[in-house]
């Protein structure tokens, strides 16, 4: 079965069992978003891809496409909470953007520069994150996670493991490691795992490939990120 | 045996008694918690192995639920609830005390692991505060000679079991039963009643009654029994939600003390007309003291055929009921996130759709209904469904269960039909002076002394149950604050809205609150309470900035005095921040001071 729905006045057909965020980005219409991965469970907890369909608010990553859904994604309304949203996720963690290698690759970074992002609006909380540099090929900072559970997703649905976790509670909330002494090092993590890549911010690093592709050829150098979303089927390097 | 060994025997005893069901891994957790005072890792480690899930669920859970903890408590763990009620009640000062005289400083344990004291969201002994717990069970009407007395049972190391009873006695008070509380009753009435009439016959008179969850929601019940009833899936579930946590409200503690029969036969009749075998019971941690008592009403229950197999003697009913005990979480209050509590996860809320009535407890088709919504379909069953919708307003029919507290001569517990004046309840209640009062807990409404002409009703203000009064002598903001307070504590983190929102409220409120807020900081506290309120996942961050919002409505002249006059102030102090420049550079001149106040 499929049928059409509109998104902001534009006609898109949808497939059965699609959700609107995969309908939109079939037909090259973006939604922005951090916390959905085309291929993995929808999450619902970034809150980004928020649209009203037929007047009532909605995550276009978790609801389902319907016929004849009048779905409402660019309004100012809509594009200013995102705004403020994504300060939140700012001002939540410790992002700086000029000495992180993610730069320029980072889809935090890229929803800040879509939503025209120019300060962090809210005040800092300064969260007191530490670092896991203990495996050989793999780094995280925690500094940097915003809780899209992607690498949790990643980790048990594409590597059949179940090396993440996410604990707490709150604004306590925090990235968890499945192994014996909670270090990444000692968990049975590989560097060619999907839970390693699929990262949207610069949480979890591939060691010694930071600058590979120098700064000004990253992919959102290159391209904004609602050109890229549409495109990008599997998940990208981390350059 | 090695302390290992011991520690393996008495988990191996704590997993046969949970079956070695990863679903009740609250149970299994809550237990070594009792024994250990915390959950140790190579306990973690242990049970990830046996209920083959991974640790990173175990330590999830152990974080997420307030009264589990990573690190040992003290042998005596004393909280006090921290609800504005207690506060109004002396509760700050009773702390303080309880610190002083116990030699151990709030939200620590003292250094013998003797003692630990923090604070804990309302423990629904907000009729009888200011109250407390210790190791779970609840201490009422706390004074300072009380405290004396504890302090010096713990000190003596007295078992618990050898306290004073009376520390621990709960009162019942009603002072104005109602349509439902009058009623007569004997056991297994409502069953026979729905059997006699019919299942379809019975669930109609529920529709008939107009009946709508008591939880807050207000959904309409019979639409939610009929659309479990028609699900293909099987087994299907009836929960009853009894994680009542919304402060200010106690009614459902009274009724499953004083009425567990009536509430556990709606249950069962509710099992019948869905289809059910199994019923659970999720009680909030905070009480413990119900749980023997509630085991002995289901085991009479069994003894009488009202319960178990062939219930009644109608042939091919059977039904039971488990008790599940919470962990201290406010959102398992709401029914998805009840549900993955109850199979042992974090209480986040699930994704809408689809709902728990067709994908709910194990991704069955779940009923869950709040304690008093079964406590009516029993009654309604007995006396048909007019004789209820004949009460309250069309929208809102039969009657509400209030439970009272805050500055008021007689707390406890009241049920009025709908569509009562807020007016008529603060009379007979003995509320004076009153400055304001809070309808359905913080979540729920502020109303001014403005607006005491307006109606208990789904359609004016709704309340789960929560009804607290404020008089002249309170303050404002200490009410919303210890709300605002509330929701960042209980937020679950799931969403960045509610997870990042609800502390930016919090820290934004105090700025305003501690006078260092301007003009630009109300814009900004009112642009945070819509971001939380229309972009969260669940209820919980939709509510959250109610307090704010609806006191703002009431009394934004107050917020407006507590503003600084100039352009704009710093949230820090300025002069503070050069202290260490001052010493540096050893200068203590006045050109090496700052004012606070920057002039526009």
């Amino acid at each position: 079965m499929s049928g059409t729905l509109t998104i902001d006045d534009q006609t898109i057909p949808f497939t059965d069992g699609q959700t609107i965020i995969e309908a939109a980005r079939t037909a090259g219409v973006y939604i922005p978003h951090l916390c959905h991965r085309p291929g993995y469970t929808p999450h619902g907890s970034c809150k980004l891809c928020t649209v009203k369909v037929n007047g009532r608010t909605c995550s276009a990553c978790t609801f389902p496409a319907a016929e004849g859904q009048k779905v409402v994604n660019n309004s100012e309304e809509l594009q200013e909470a995102r705004l403020r949203i994504t300060q939140m996720l700012f001002v939540e963690g410790n992002h700086f953007c000029p000495t992180c290698e993610k730069s320029g690759n980072c889809e935090l970074q890229a929803v800040g520069y879509h939503l025209n992002m120019l300060d962090s609006h809210f005040p800092h909380f300064y969260a007191h994150r530490k670092v896991d540099a203990s495996h050989p090929d793999i780094l995280i900072d925690h500094n940097r996670c915003i809780f899209c559970n992607l690498c949790v997703r990643a980790s048990r649905e594409s590597d059949g493991k179940d090396v993440f976790g996410i604990a707490g509670r709150g604004i306590h909330k925090r990235l968890i490691i499945n192994s014996p002494t909670g270090q990444l090092k000692d968990s049975n993590i590989s560097v060619e795992d999907s839970a390693v890549q699929v990262c949207p911010t610069g949480a979890i690093l591939v060691k010694r490939t930071g600058y590979k592709t120098p700064i000004g050829g990253r992919i959102y150098d290159q391209h904004p990120i609602s050109t890229i979303a549409c495109k990008k089927r599997e998940t990208d390097s981390t350059g | 045996m090695t302390g290992n060994d011991t520690m393996k025997t008495f988990l191996e005893t704590v997993l046969a008694e949970a079956d070695y069901q990863p679903v009740r891994l609250l149970k299994i957790l809550r237990a070594v918690q009792a024994q250990y005072r915390h959950i140790p890792a190579t306990a973690i480690d242990f049970l990830s192995d046996k209920l083959n899930i991974p640790r990173t669920q175990i330590i999830a859970v152990v974080e997420f639920y307030s009264f589990l903890h990573a690190t040992p408590q003290g042998r005596y763990d004393l909280l006090f609830s921290d609800s504005i009620t207690d506060r109004m009640q002396n509760k700050e000062s009773l702390l303080a005390y309880a610190a002083e005289i116990l030699k151990v400083r709030v939200g620590e344990v003292r250094k013998d692991e003797l003692v630990s004291l923090n604070n804990t969201s309302c423990t629904g002994m907000c009729d009888q505060g200011p109250a407390g717990l210790v190791n779970g069970y609840p201490l009422p009407r706390l004074d300072r000679p009380k405290i004396d007395t504890i302090a010096a049972l713990i000190e003596q190391e007295i078992p618990l079991d050898d306290w004073p009873a009376e520390l621990f006695q709960v009162e019942e008070t009603i002072y104005k039963p109602g349509l439902l509380l009058t009623q007569p009753f004997s056991n297994g009435d409502a069953i026979k009643a729905t059997f006699n009439r019919g299942l379809t016959e019975t669930l109609a008179e529920v529709d008939l009654s107009n009946l709508r969850g008591r939880g807050g929601a207000g959904f309409k019940t019979a639409l939610k029994w009929r659309t479990c009833a028609i699900q293909a899936a099987t087994p299907r579930y009836v929960i009853c939600n009894a994680d009542e946590g919304e402060p200010g409200t106690y009614k459902d503690r009274m009724l499953l003390n004083l009425y567990a029969d009536q509430v556990f036969e709606g249950m069962t009749l509710c099992a019948a007309i869905i289809g059910s075998t199994q019923g659970l019971v999720y009680l909030r941690a905070e009480y413990l003291f119900l749980y023997e008592k509630l085991q002995n009403v289901l085991q009479n229950r069994r003894d009488q055929g009202l319960l178990g197999t062939t219930i009644l003697g109608q042939a091919g009913f059977d039904f039971d009921i488990e008790i599940r005990m919470g962990a201290g979480a406010y959102i398992c209050g709401e029914a998805s996130a009840q549900i993955e509590s109850l199979e042992g996860k974090p209480g986040i809320p699930r994704t809408k759709p689809p709902n728990s009535v067709i994908c709910g407890y194990l991704r069955k088709p779940t009923v869950v209904d709040n304690v008093e919504t079964f406590f009516a379909t029993t009654h309604i069953a007995i006396k048909g469904g007019q004789w209820f919708a004949d009460v309250g307003t069309p929208q809102s029919t039969g009657s509400k269960l209030l439970s009272i507290s805050g500055d008021c001569a007689r707390p406890g517990i009241y049920e009025y039909p709908f569509g009562t004046r807020i007016s008529e309840i603060l009379s007979d209640c003995g509320a004076e002076e009153v400055m304001g009062v809070q309808i359905g807990g913080p979540s729920g409404t502020f109303i001014s002394n403005r607006e005491l002409e307006r109606t208990l009703a789904f359609e004016d203000l709704s309340s789960a149950g929560s009804f607290m009064v404020f008089n002249h002598t309170r303050n404002i903001f200490d009410v919303v604050q210890n709300f605002t307070d509330f929701f960042a504590h209980e937020s679950c983190g799931f969403c960045a809205p509610c997870r990042v929102g609800t502390s930016l409220l919090k820290n934004q409120l105090n700025k305003i609150i501690d006078g260092h807020g301007s003009a630009v900081d109300m814009e900004k506290l009112s642009e945070i309470c819509m971001v939380v309120k229309n972009f969260s996942h669940c209820g919980l961050g939709e509510t959250a900035a109610n307090p704010i919002l609806t006191t703002l409505a009431s009394y934004p002249e107050l917020y407006l005095e507590q503003l600084k006059r100039s352009g704009f102030s710093p949230g820090f102090n300025l002069d503070a921040t050069l202290a260490i420049a001052r010493q540096l550079t050893q200068r203590d001149d006045s050109g090496a001071h700052l004012s606070q106040q920057v002039e526009n």
